[in-house]
């Protein structure tokens, strides 16, 4: 994912347009093998999700419950105002944005310091990221449990290495809360690390050398230095992890079930369409929760002014 | 770069916490999957008795064995069709120029940080009625939503650093750009391939919200599902220990394809950015 600003490529953009004009033969082949090779992934692509999308949106305006078909009655926006007055839709809200935020704000900075041993560690290198791979590739469940375990007052090893007797971490909301940021955090981090350390292995080592000579501090040349050459990889990175933890569901779902206050909003959406089987009021939130996404998305690339073009390959 | 010793101790300490972060998790799920009796509650790092008693009863339930064999299968059928398509969809979109381009690129980039629960609750209805529910296709497909933009963007990002002018070179000679892709490109993408392949096999093997949502018995049940469902509902009087044993079982092959192709991962992530 390198987003250092490249010129861009010579042959391949500039070549183009003569081969429009001169080859119209060759330009016909290749835009008609662009489909052939690219439409069956676009078209499975957008089967798989959009669908899904759009019957969620029907259904949403639906008072329907799975177990009475009979009474299936269209209700307009309805359910929708059922969902944004009701006072746990907000605490649910609030819970989502309060993770996401906490874990990251941590993994920002966890990730940059990982990231900076990464870079300039000369020995332990492949050890180094081999070891931090492996959170980044076990499973979420697992570690979710892991998590869950270590901290439990009956079977885990956190009280007794803290001295906190019997605490029941399960027992309070924040308390249960802190324990889901740590397994997300320790899950998520190494993914942060490695995108930044791609950031950071851009900024010519010159530049540091410089800032060296001219005497600035270690602090400094992180500040004047580093963090404005990674701007792109940073933003970058946190899009993708704001996006991945507003969805969270997996580590609630094992860790606290949503008990004590700790329900996310993708949690809620589970719990009414698959628990309580109101499909209207279950989609609703889902497509709630969509359009929360595309607004975060939307405010990092307009306001942020996130730089996605060469996330996406693109030159 | 000039690294003073003193510095690049400090490094080496770093390094050997940052290892000690990212294992110590992993041990205790370990440790814990070998307790047995009053072990388990013994609030310890480590069982005073190492046993494999709990390895025994997870292999011993078709709740598990089942599950892993659902899992391994759907993981297996989902990364390969989801690599072949994106591997052609990635070159007509690094290499080829046609109107739309972007629009493939930008639809991948948007499913893949779609809330994959609002994909899920609409198909748990569909499934239902079409029959999918419960079945490896119901679950294969929507596993397509993630795995497919996944392997498209990694791949895109790979076909981006393959030397152009091999393939004009096989033009100049007479190939069609088919034949060019396929006797020229196609060698000198494999690494991207098998690295796309790696990281949408981890995805898949993750799932745990199509798992949960769209199956309801063993049918098709992928392991992260069933560990869930352990609690309570199982034979098991207390699944602490199981649960800790059948977690140990399915990192397993995440931590083989870590030590195997800890660099091909590391590349794939940071789209080729960093050599190393």
């Amino acid at each position: 994912m390198s987003t250092v600003e490249a010129p861009p490529r010579g042959p391949a953009t500039a070549r183009a347009p003569r081969r429009r004009i001169r080859l119209t033969d060759r330009a016909r082949h290749e835009r008609n093998l662009g489909w052939l090779l690219a439409g069956p992934a676009f078209i499975a692509m957008v089967a798989v999700t959009g669908y899904p999308i759009l019957n969620a949106l029907w259904l949403s305006m639906f008072d329907y419950r799975l177990t009475d078909p009979g009474g299936r009655e269209f209700v307009g926006l309805g359910n929708y105002t059922t969902i944004l007055t009701d006072g746990l839709f907000w605490q649910q809200f609030g819970v989502t944005s309060l993770i996401t935020v906490v874990t990251v704000a941590a993994e920002l900075v966890l990730g940059f310091a990982l990231a900076m041993v990464m870079h300039r560690a000369l020995y332990l290198r492949t050890a180094l990221r081999t070891a931090i791979l492996v959170p980044y590739g076990i499973i979420t469940v697992v570690s979710a449990y892991a998590w869950a375990y270590a901290f439990s007052n009956t079977y885990g090893f956190v009280n007794g290495l803290f001295g906190l007797g019997e605490f029941d971490w399960f027992g309070g909301t924040w308390s249960a809360l802190v324990t889901v940021c740590v397994a997300e955090i320790w899950k998520t981090t190494p993914f942060m690390s490695l995108l930044l350390l791609a950031g950071l292995a851009q900024i010519p080592d010159d530049y540091l050398e410089a800032a060296k000579v001219d005497g600035a501090t270690a602090w400094q040349r992180v500040k004047r230095v580093i963090l404005p050459n990674m701007k792109a990889a940073i933003m970058v990175a946190l899009l993708f992890r704001t996006l991945d933890a507003f969805r969270i569901f997996d580590s609630i779902f094992i860790m606290t079930a949503g008990a004590q206050g700790t329900e996310t909003l993708s949690f809620l959406a589970y719990r009414q369409t698959i628990s309580r089987v109101m499909v209207g009021l279950g989609s609703a939130v889902s497509v709630i929760l969509a359009i929360l996404v595309v607004i975060i998305a939307v405010m990092f690339v307009k306001v942020f002014k996130t730089d996605l073009s060469q996330q996406r390959g693109e030159r | 770069m000039s690294t003073s010793r003193r510095t690049q101790a400090g490094w080496i300490a770093g390094a050997i916490l940052i290892i000690a972060y990212a294992v110590i998790p992993v041990l205790w799920i370990v440790s814990l999957s070998f307790k047995e009796g009053d072990d388990i509650t013994n609030n310890a790092f480590l069982p005073t008795v190492w046993s494999w008693e709990n390895y025994r009863t997870v292999f011993a339930s078709d709740l598990f064995t089942t599950a892993l064999r659902n899992s391994v299968g759907m993981a297996l059928i989902a990364t390969t069709i989801s690599v072949i398509l994106a591997t052609l969809a990635a070159y007509a979109v690094s290499r080829l120029n046609f109107p739309g381009k972007r629009l493939v690129l930008g639809v991948a980039l948007a499913i893949t940080v779609f809330p994959v629960i609002a994909i899920a609750t609409p198909l748990f209805n569909l499934w239902r009625s079409i029959g999918l529910y419960d079945t490896w296709l119901g679950l294969i497909i929507p596993y397509l939503s993630y795995s497919l933009p996944l392997a498209v963007y990694v791949l895109a990002a790979f076909f981006r650093e393959i030397p152009w002018e091999m393939e004009q070179a096989a033009q100049v000679d007479g190939a069609t750009a088919w034949q060019a892709f396929r006797r020229v490109i196609v060698p000198l993408a494999t690494p991207g391939v098998f690295t796309a392949a790696i990281l949408t096999f981890f995805a898949v093997w993750n799932d745990f919200v199509f798992g949960i949502t769209l199956t309801s018995s063993e049918a098709a049940r992928p392991v992260p599902a069933a560990l869930a469902f352990f609690q309570g509902a199982s034979q098991f009087s207390q699944p602490t220990a199981p649960i800790a044993a059948a977690a140990v079982v399915v990192t397993i092959p995440v931590v083989v394809l870590v030590l195997l192709f800890q660099r091909k991962i590391v590349a794939g992530l940071t789209n080729g950015a960093v050599k190393g």
